[in-house]
């Protein structure tokens, strides 16, 4: 039986978490706490809770700073009490407002693109991210550039979060020679090799075996390759949804991550509904967090809809990853407030269902938390929107005034071997070869 | 790099001894040197993991049971468990991860026990690695090979004998190879693993232990074959007759009796379906008339399709008999013997096909 607890729990009572890390010389970040939720729509008993009061194992014992869990206020039965408000703040004025500013671009940038689509701008299958924005920035905004995300069809804010400029997304949602894949992947299919965004996959599931790839090559390249990293392993983060977690390729990635012991953080974006399916009509465990030690690594649980909860829990994940130690499931509970895609009609899911999440918005929720902890003022914040407004409009007219993909770049790229069939015996490229046909495509 | 740029042109009938290539050969002083297809892929492999360290092998049954074929045999004893990996049975979660790895720079060699396994894995070879430089403009190639056997073996049923030349041949973004001889194998291996795009090598169960004799230059550690050139493994002047895999060896003996009866047949060994070399077809229909194409593969929408349009669409005017396709029977592989005989082209089959072509008078052929 695997040594971590399925799920690490912080006590129930704040008071104490407050006295205990305060004890703790190392770390005194005690929990950050939002006003708690009144009702839950996830009905099913969840043990988490009444393991609220499993002490920590033997072997975590030996860590210098206690991991610090976060249980969802969903989760968790027992209310939650405010913590006195001269607390700490769990993360700095910076960062604050970096998490802030983040979030903050990828709703903007989701809420342009529904308006382009319904301006014609653009096509095809539109994925948006708004209400989720916590989980990605919670988790991206920890990674360093050499850092890798594997997404799927739900990717441009993953996208935005690593780095990619908003301009090149918008570009590449239009369709335009300028986007990140010069209008060749669409909205599904984000790449950066510079910010080590691997994509983008539309098939769910897809994702997994290729993240687990990456994470792979980070732990060949320091124990084959003897590439040194003072930094420790590179970490891979793949993210996906609840849908995902019946699928064959997760548990077979599960199996050999943990396996072979790689530096990759599962992150189950579950918002409870893939496309109109429920996700508790389709699995017939729902909680997913403890599919995690069936195959031997930690589980946890945490609301997505906080960031602050989200990040604390991303950090040990990462770090976990980053010293060798292998795997993590962490499931975020969060919510797409609109539809799975721009064409979906959102018929099944109930407004009050809706209604409550709305509440649970991470970005009012954030703002909340910064002007009660007198991180920043209201104006600073109101400057930080209007900056990431103006950045959007300005990605807008550079989509728009763009140029389309030239003819010519419809039968580049097929291969990576510039021309695409090899090179022949004389050592030039064989299309170069006047005898040479390359099919019936007149482009 | 290529060792193509100094390979000779061997001759063209196979078995045709070189007494200078003998004296030079390696460890035979009288005989030229003779390898078997698995030793040729060994070989290959070795070569190319000493060479580069960023290849990797994956699969199942490759380190401690030497390869379900032995054809990996022992590279675990040689390169570790680090860099010969074996596998759960997850053909999607291996593929995944290698197309993952080779993202990031790697060159996996992933290994299906059979291609037929490979339908698992299916999503991966197209969806992430054969659209991937594609979808991304060029930023992340996928410098991975996907090998294994295929094609029908002896008697071991419908689910185990399919061929997947043409569903992989069908993929732009894949390159797909399918050796026939041992110098074949290895040239094609090494260019394989040195190729910076996905390839699909298509290898056959029943060709592993056949001996060829190869070259000096083929033993070469640096020899590579060009990806998309066919080889004329007999020239001829009354019919082609073009062939991959082990049809090939069915083709040759196909040629030799037709010689008897005064047919001269040019046999093609195409080595590359996806680029298909159609220069080579075609410059060899032009001078011989006629056209016979062999697959094992079943006949719908198979590579001998692809070849008949392809001459027909470039050297319509010199075609002097319709192009017959020979293919497997239309039905999934059967088990008994006689009835798997019937399934899978035969060398009568080839030769009944050229006559017709030269419009010899023949038995209608034998219809199941």
């Amino acid at each position: 039986m695997s040594a971590f607890s399925a799920v690490k729990i912080l006590h129930a009572h704040p008071s104490l978490a407050v006295r205990s890390s305060a004890a703790e010389s190392s770390s005194n970040k005690p929990k950050p706490s939002f006003p708690s939720s009144p009702s839950s729509p996830f009905n099913s008993t969840n043990p988490s809770s009444s393991s609220s009061s499993l002490s920590s194992s033997p072997l975590r014992g030996n860590r210098r700073r206690p991991i610090l869990a976060v249980s969802s206020d969903v989760v968790s039965k027992k209310q939650q009490q405010r913590p006195p408000l001269v607390a700490t703040p769990a993360v700095t004025r910076e960062e604050s407002l970096e998490l802030y500013e983040d979030m903050i671009l990828g709703r903007t940038f989701e809420d342009m693109c529904a308006q382009m689509y319904y301006r014609g701008k653009m096509f095809g299958f539109v994925h948006l991210y708004n209400g989720q924005e916590a989980v990605s920035t919670g988790f991206i905004k920890l990674l360093s550039r050499a850092d890798s995300v594997v997404s799927t069809y739900r990717d441009h804010v993953h996208a935005l979060s690593k780095g990619v400029p908003a301009r090149a997304v918008m570009a590449e949602l239009f369709g335009k020679a300028t986007g990140c894949c010069r209008g060749q992947g669409g909205s599904m299919h984000m790449f950066s090799a510079e910010h080590n965004l691997l994509g983008g996959f539309a098939f769910i599931g897809e994702g997994i075996p290729v993240a687990t790839g990456a994470a792979f090559t980070s732990k060949y390249r320091y124990e084959v390759l003897k590439e040194s990293n003072p930094n420790g392993l590179d970490v891979t983060l793949a993210f996906f949804g609840d849908g995902t977690c019946n699928n064959g390729q997760f548990f077979e990635c599960l199996n050999m991550a943990q396996l072979w012991k790689l530096p990759i953080v599962f992150v189950v974006e579950n918002n409870l509904w893939a496309i109109g399916m429920s996700h508790l009509r389709s699995t017939s465990d729902p909680e997913i967090w403890k599919k995690g030690p069936a195959f031997g690594m930690p589980g946890v649980h945490v609301d997505g809809m906080d960031v602050l909860k989200v990040r604390e829990v991303a950090k040990e994940a990462i770090e976990r990853a980053r010293r060798g130690e292998g795997p993590t499931l962490v499931e975020c509970e969060t919510y797409r407030f609109r539809g799975h895609s721009l064409a979906d009609p959102d018929e099944l899911r109930k407004p009050d269902e809706k209604a409550h999440y709305a509440t649970r918005d991470p970005i009012t929720a954030l703002k909340k938390y910064i002007l009660e902890h007198n991180l920043a003022s209201e104006s600073e914040l109101k400057t930080i929107e209007k900056k990431i407004d103006d950045e959007i409009e300005e990605a807008v007219e550079f989509a728009d005034s763009s140029p389309h993909p030239p003819r010519s770049q419809l039968l580049e790229n097929v291969f990576a071997d510039p021309k695409g069939f090899g090179i022949g015996p004389d050592g030039k490229y064989r299309c170069e070869d006047p005898k040479f046909t390359q099919g019936t495509a007149q482009v | 790099m290529l060792g193509a740029a100094r390979r000779k042109i061997l001759g063209q009938m196979l078995g045709r001894i070189r007494p200078i290539a003998s004296i030079q050969s390696m460890s035979y002083s009288t005989a030229v040197k003779e390898m078997t297809v698995r030793e040729a892929l060994n070989s290959a492999l070795d070569e190319e993991m000493s060479a580069d360290p960023k290849v990797f092998l994956m699969g199942e049954e490759v380190g401690e049971y030497q390869g379900a074929y032995k054809i990996t045999k022992d590279l675990l004893q040689k390169y570790g468990p680090d860099r010969v990996l074996d596998t759960p049975i997850t053909e999607a979660g291996f593929a995944g991860i290698g197309v993952g790895a080779a993202y990031h720079g790697l060159r996996p060699v992933i290994e299906f026990m059979t291609f037929n396994f490979s339908m698992q894995a299916i999503d991966h070879i197209i969806n992430s690695a054969a659209k991937s430089n594609y979808m991304s403009a060029g930023q992340l190639s996928v410098p991975i090979v996907f090998r294994g056997p295929n094609g029908a073996a002896a008697g071991v049923g419908a689910q185990h004998s399919q061929c997947y030349a043409a569903w992989y041949a069908h993929v732009p973004g894949l390159k797909v190879l399918s050796p026939y001889s041992a110098e074949d194998a290895r040239g094609l291996l090494k260019a394989a693993i040195r190729d910076p795009d996905p390839v699909v090598f298509l290898e056959n169960e029943l060709l592993y232990g056949e001996t060829f004799p190869v070259s000096a230059e083929a033993l070469d550690s640096s020899f590579c074959l060009p990806i998309g050139k066919a080889k004329i493994e007999r020239a001829g002047k009354d019919i082609t007759i073009t062939a991959f895999s082990k049809m090939v060896g069915y083709a040759l003996q196909a040629a030799e009796i037709l010689s008897k009866e005064g047919i001269s047949a040019e046999v093609i060994n195409l080595r590359s379906l996806r680029p298909l070399d159609r220069p080579t077809i075609n410059a060899s229909v032009r001078k011989t008339n006629r056209l016979i194409t062999v697959e094992e593969g079943f006949p719908q929408h198979g590579v001998g399709a692809e070849i008949c349009t392809s001459v027909v669409e470039e050297s319509f005017e010199y075609l002097d008999a319709p192009v017959e396709r020979i293919s497997a029977a239309d039905v999934p592989m059967p088990y008994a013997a006689n009835l798997e005989r019937m399934a899978v082209p035969q060398v009568d089959d080839i030769v009944r096909a050229a006559k017709r072509a030269c419009y010899r008078s023949v038995p209608m052929a034998a219809t199941a």
